[in-house]
């Protein structure tokens, strides 16, 4: 079995070599893929949608229907993440659990059958493989997180300029609060971010994707046409398209990060939501 | 080179993390494959100098590269982590109920809950 694994794939490689040798030279500016529809994008896309990086024009704009349901498949496999892991709270109330008596530094382990403790000031709870505390980790993530955010912010925000967008500057959002999970543990990012407002972040992301092209449909453009939005912000229709693409980043940021996060909610609690990594 | 690699994580390995990251090796394969079709010689990032006046300017294709497969492959990175995290759910899940990750060891399973079964 292993050998005619290993003979397919070399039957396979063999083929695409061969292939390549009919490709145009690496670079030629003549080659077939160069030539088609992307020079009228170089020529006309600052001009049509005053955004100087191009790759976010084509996305957002030329191929705004190819982003939105690119967005949509991502709201898609998080909605599937959470559906195939996620389980009841009930579930889970017969297992042990550890806290911690912050004023005298007791560590308790409560039996499954045993009253948990209240939340309250003085018991903190700990994961069951609790590890001590790593107070330079806890600490540089505390100072680093902020400036992960803002760094995330500015990639979506300045997308148009520079190397960036929806995606890239949600992905960093993400990692900034599974930054949170790892550093401290899951229940810390979970209160700041919970899982309700994970959920409703990834549909109003897709929505704000979505209803940008209806508010085009409103002013009778065709759906995702930006230049409809000059009716609304008073602006020329280059200006107009520029911060249509603004908008749908956002909402693919919004989307892309709250995705993010409940992803990695699910994957390593194993839908329990409890105690994470 | 590359996509072998991945193919042979998916086609050969029985453990079924070692297909995933054989997965993912092959999609890194594919968008490194057509970000390479992009590239031209003696050319720049396809981002413009920007200003109001520079849109007037005749702006030279060949001065920049193509930007489309660069925006196709951010969609196809996107698809790659979907598909990623559904998989690893899907593995979550398998563990969970077989116990194991190995090919074999789930068929033998199954091979023998159908004989106590029938």
């Amino acid at each position: 079995m292993k050998k005619i694994g290993v003979v397919l794939i070399f039957i396979t490689g063999g083929l695409l070599v061969y292939a390549s040798l009919d490709f145009p030279l690496w670079g030629d500016p003549n080659a077939p893929a160069s030539i088609h529809v992307s020079p009228y994008y170089i020529e006309n896309a600052v001009r049509e949608t005053a955004a100087s990086n191009i790759v976010t024009a084509v996305l957002a704009d030329y191929r705004g229907y190819d982003t939105m349901f690119e967005t949509v498949v991502i709201f898609t496999a998080g909605i599937v993440c959470i559906f195939l892991l996620r389980t009841r709270k009930s579930l889970k109330s017969d297992v042990s659990r550890s806290y911690r008596h912050i004023p005298t530094g007791i560590t308790l382990r409560i039996e499954k059958g045993g009253k948990f403790p209240e939340v309250s000031m003085d018991f903190e709870r700990l994961d069951t493989d609790w590890v001590p505390h790593d107070i330079i980790v806890k600490t540089t993530c505390r100072l680093i997180i902020p400036f992960i955010q803002i760094f995330a912010l500015y990639v979506i925000a300045h997308g148009h300029h520079s190397p960036g967008g929806g995606f890239q500057g949600g992905v960093i959002l993400g990692a900034s609060i599974i930054l949170l999970a790892i550093a401290f543990d899951m229940r810390a990012a979970m209160q700041r971010m919970g899982e309700r407002l994970t959920a409703f972040l990834c549909v109003a992301g897709v929505f704000i994707f979505a209803g940008t092209g209806v508010l085009c449909m409103l002013y009778k453009k065709s759906y995702l046409d930006y230049s409809a939005l000059m009716f609304v912000l008073g602006v020329d229709a280059a200006s107009a398209r520029s911060h249509g693409i603004l908008m749908v980043e956002i909402g693919v940021g919004i989307a892309v990060m709250a995705v993010l996060v409940a992803l990695y909610y699910n994957l390593a609690s194993a839908g329990r939501l409890d105690e994470g990594l | 080179m590359l996509l072998m690699i991945g193919l042979y994580g998916i086609v050969v390995k029985k453990n079924l993390v070692k297909k995933i990251i054989g997965m993912s090796i092959l999609q890194t394969a594919t968008i490194l494959f057509f970000i390479s079709i992009g590239a031209k010689n003696n050319a720049t990032i396809p981002i413009l100098n920007h200003g109001h006046d520079s849109s007037h300017t005749a702006i030279d294709a060949a001065a920049f590269i193509n930007p489309l497969p660069h925006v196709l492959m951010l969609t196809a990175i996107v698809v790659a982590v979907a598909t990623l995290g559904v998989a690893l759910a899907l593995i979550i899940k398998i563990y969970e109920k077989e116990k194991t990750l190995e090919e074999d060891e789930i068929f033998c399973q199954q091979i023998n809950t159908d004989i106590t079964n029938n």
